[in-house]
């Protein structure tokens, strides 16, 4: 066992903290209280290669390994939560559905731009009546000659005020339930796709959310990703370095929390101490740190476990799920030593509070987490 | 155009402790950073470079520590880097500092401008860029804050002084120390920082720039330190008290004393 970090590691770590520390942090409660984050921002993440982490260098990507990615991932959340996850769902939904599946033709018109952030990439699988069921979605395209024609609605479509690809599940054969699943790559100027309203959120204010509509959308019959049929594999099999990218985005902001709540109990002085000097407040810091490093290994070790292929799924999960829970857990304690000041908008725990929710909700409930674990728990033994 | 930029490794200010005896300054430990009025000359140099299809180069002299900083130059676009490393380098000396870049610079070849930052942040001397021209036997401008015409053998630059600017047109090559309102200096990317990582710093000794300890002796430069101290603490402030009346009161008298108001 290994636990040293090589150079290559070391300095995505260092170099995403820099960027995040100085161009996100001091700026996150303003974006949060916009709920938007500034253009200028993606143009910058764009120049400094952050939009091209996980794609190979042929494609102008940086060619990272998945944990150097999510080490990087993980600094951008401790300084913003939103912004990691505009990240997340680009490189390791958008950018991998393409690198795994598409054709060369695909690879070369669409990654070059992607890796450059000119085109940013969404992953549309929820839709408002199938969520954790995802095989049970409704969308639908029909193939009329070299064409598919699209029409459904998907929901919490996250990147999609600014996505210029939208990777799409839909049925292309309706009869066959979850076999007859389907991805397509959509364009954003696709004839018959909008893009509606952004979503009012509890948490990660600045990311954004939107629902997408089809009214007989036109999708070249090449633009196919896979094979048909083949959808909700591609779909499950994407979301494996995804939920470590929500278990390095819980991991972020619980991380931030704790450093808040340690240097608050330290300033806070009650009967006539720092708080810090209470033991009450002394076992709440032990657990926070404990379940910290417990949720950084288990989010670290499904990273390598995803270098080597598709059967990490249980480990993927066990980070995901306890990484967020982790985060919820955390979040909730750094509230509760800030007292009244953790519930206003002055101290940084309320918005991390706020954004440690949805970790448990997003790429797969904790619920449907533990059904992963404990398929693959009774497949083994 | 071929631009040299000088970029010295510096300790962390927050850390920098004045020695008891005087005799200099303690440096905190870790390997320091890039002096903050560098990142601007090198900022400059990656623009200039990238608007004239040029090439940069950037230079340190001191000790082996200054490899950290060229990397970093390295990593925002620079092309070729030099370390000027020797015992003999290390030197608080300012004057002795120049002839060495100068010497490095010369050894580098032909170039159109040399950029440096006004002055280091821990010593303060903002001498090495008027001595460094001096050596280079080359005009030199000092306080830039702006470019305002670059051609291949003129420039025509903004120059801060106390009460405004003065618009300065020099022959180039020629030195120039920039100041912080000069540019907005980017982060580096991360494939700057991955390609910098394994990129070549050519090391320069004293040998190799054909410099020896009677070139480099110090008392042949007549510059000595009498004493480092640290400036005077801040004089404790006082609290007024009584009511709020009471302490706007005493407020507008002593700001009146003091003839604020
Ligand atoms: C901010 C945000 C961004 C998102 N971004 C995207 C995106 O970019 N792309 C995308 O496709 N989706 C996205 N989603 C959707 C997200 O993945 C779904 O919300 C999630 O999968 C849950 O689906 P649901 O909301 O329909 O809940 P449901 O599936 O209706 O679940 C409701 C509750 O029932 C439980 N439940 C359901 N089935 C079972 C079961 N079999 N056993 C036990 N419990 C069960 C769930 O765990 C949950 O507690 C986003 C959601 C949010 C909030």
């Amino acid at each position: 066992m290994d636990f040293e970090l090589n150079e290559q590691q070391l300095l995505m770590r260092d170099s995403a903290r820099e960027f995040a520390q100085k161009r996100l942090a001091p700026f996150a409660r303003e974006w949060d209280e916009a709920e938007e984050m500034p253009k200028e921002l993606l143009k910058e993440m764009a120049e400094l290669g952050y939009f091209g982490m996980l794609l190979p260098e042929e494609f102008g990507g940086l060619g990272l390994d998945p944990l150097s990615y999510i080490l990087a991932l993980e600094e951008i959340s401790k300084a913003n939560a939103s912004v990691e996850i505009t990240l997340s769902v680009h490189n390791s939904l958008a950018c991998q559905a393409i690198v795994k599946y598409g054709t060369e033709e695909q690879k070369k018109k669409y990654l070059p731009r992607m890796a450059k952030g000119e085109l940013l990439g969404a992953y549309s699988l929820s839709e408002p009546d199938a969520g954790t069921d995802a095989g049970g979605l409704k969308s639908t395209a029909v193939k009329k000659g070299d064409k598919y024609i699209v029409n459904g609605t998907k929901n919490w479509v996250t990147n999609a005020a600014y996505a210029g690809i939208f990777v799409t599940f839909v049925k292309t054969r309706p009869e066959l339930g979850r076999e007859g699943i389907s991805a397509l790559l959509m364009e954003r100027n696709t004839k018959g796709l909008a893009v509606g309203e952004k979503e009012r959120k509890m948490g990660l204010k600045c990311s954004d959310t939107r629902e997408i509509f089809f009214s007989d959308a036109e999708v070249p019959a090449g633009n196919l990703l896979g094979q048909e049929g083949q959808g909700l594999k591609i779909a499950f099999s994407l979301l494996n370095i995804g939920r470590v990218g929500v278990g390095a985005q819980a991991l972020g902001i619980a991380e931030a929390a704790f450093d808040e709540a340690l240097k608050y109990s330290r300033q806070r002085v009650a009967f006539g101490v720092p708080i810090a000097n209470f033991q009450a407040t002394q076992f709440k810091l032990a657990d926070m740190s404990t379940k910290i490093e417990a949720a950084r290994l288990l989010v670290y070790k499904a990273a390598l476990l995803c270098e080597d292929g598709e059967n990490a799924a249980g480990e993927v999960s066990m980070a995901k799920v306890f990484a967020s829970e982790a985060a919820n857990w955390v979040t909730n304690e750094a509230v509760q030593i800030h007292g009244g000041y953790g519930y206003v908008k002055e101290y940084a725990v309320e918005r991390y509070f706020r954004d440690a929710r949805v970790t448990e909700i997003y790429e797969g409930t904790s619920e449907a987490q533990k059904i992963v674990i404990s398929r693959s728990i009774l497949k083994k033994s | 155009m071929h631009i040299v930029v000088c970029c010295k490794q510096v300790p962390e200010i927050a850390g920098i402790k004045v020695a008891p005896d005087g005799s200099g300054v303690l440096p905190p430990p870790g390997g320091g950073m890039v002096n903050p009025f560098d990142v601007y000359a090198i900022e400059e140099g990656v623009r200039i470079k990238e608007k004239t299809s040029g090439k940069l180069s950037v230079i340190s002299s001191g000790g082996p520590t200054g490899e950290a900083g060229l990397r970093e130059a390295l990593a925002l676009g620079a092309d070729e880097a030099y370390l000027l490393s020797d015992p003999l380098f290390l030197t608080a000396d300012p004057l002795r500092t120049a002839l060495v870049l100068a010497a490095g610079i010369k050894k580098i070849g032909a170039f159109d401008l040399v950029l440096c930052g006004k002055q280091a942040v821990d010593d303060d001397s903002s001498a090495v860029p008027a001595a460094l021209a001096q050596n280079l036997e080359l005009p030199q401008v000092i306080f830039v804050k702006k470019f305002e015409e670059l051609q291949p053998k003129m420039a025509k630059v903004f120059r801060m002084t106390d009460d405004g600017y003065e618009v300065v047109e020099t022959s180039l090559p020629a030195v120039v120390g920039v100041v912080k309102e000069i540019n907005e200096p980017r982060l580096p990317s991360l494939k700057g920082k991955m390609r910098a990582k394994s990129a070549k710093v050519t090391t320069w000794s004293a040998a190799d720039l054909e410099l020896d300890a009677q070139a480099l002796n110090p008392s042949g430069f007549g510059y000595k330190v009498e004493q480092f101290y640290p400036p005077p603490p801040r004089p404790k402030g006082e609290m007024l008290t009584g009511t709020p009346e009471e302490i706007a009161e005493k407020l507008f008298q002593k700001l009146r004393q003091a003839q604020v108001i």
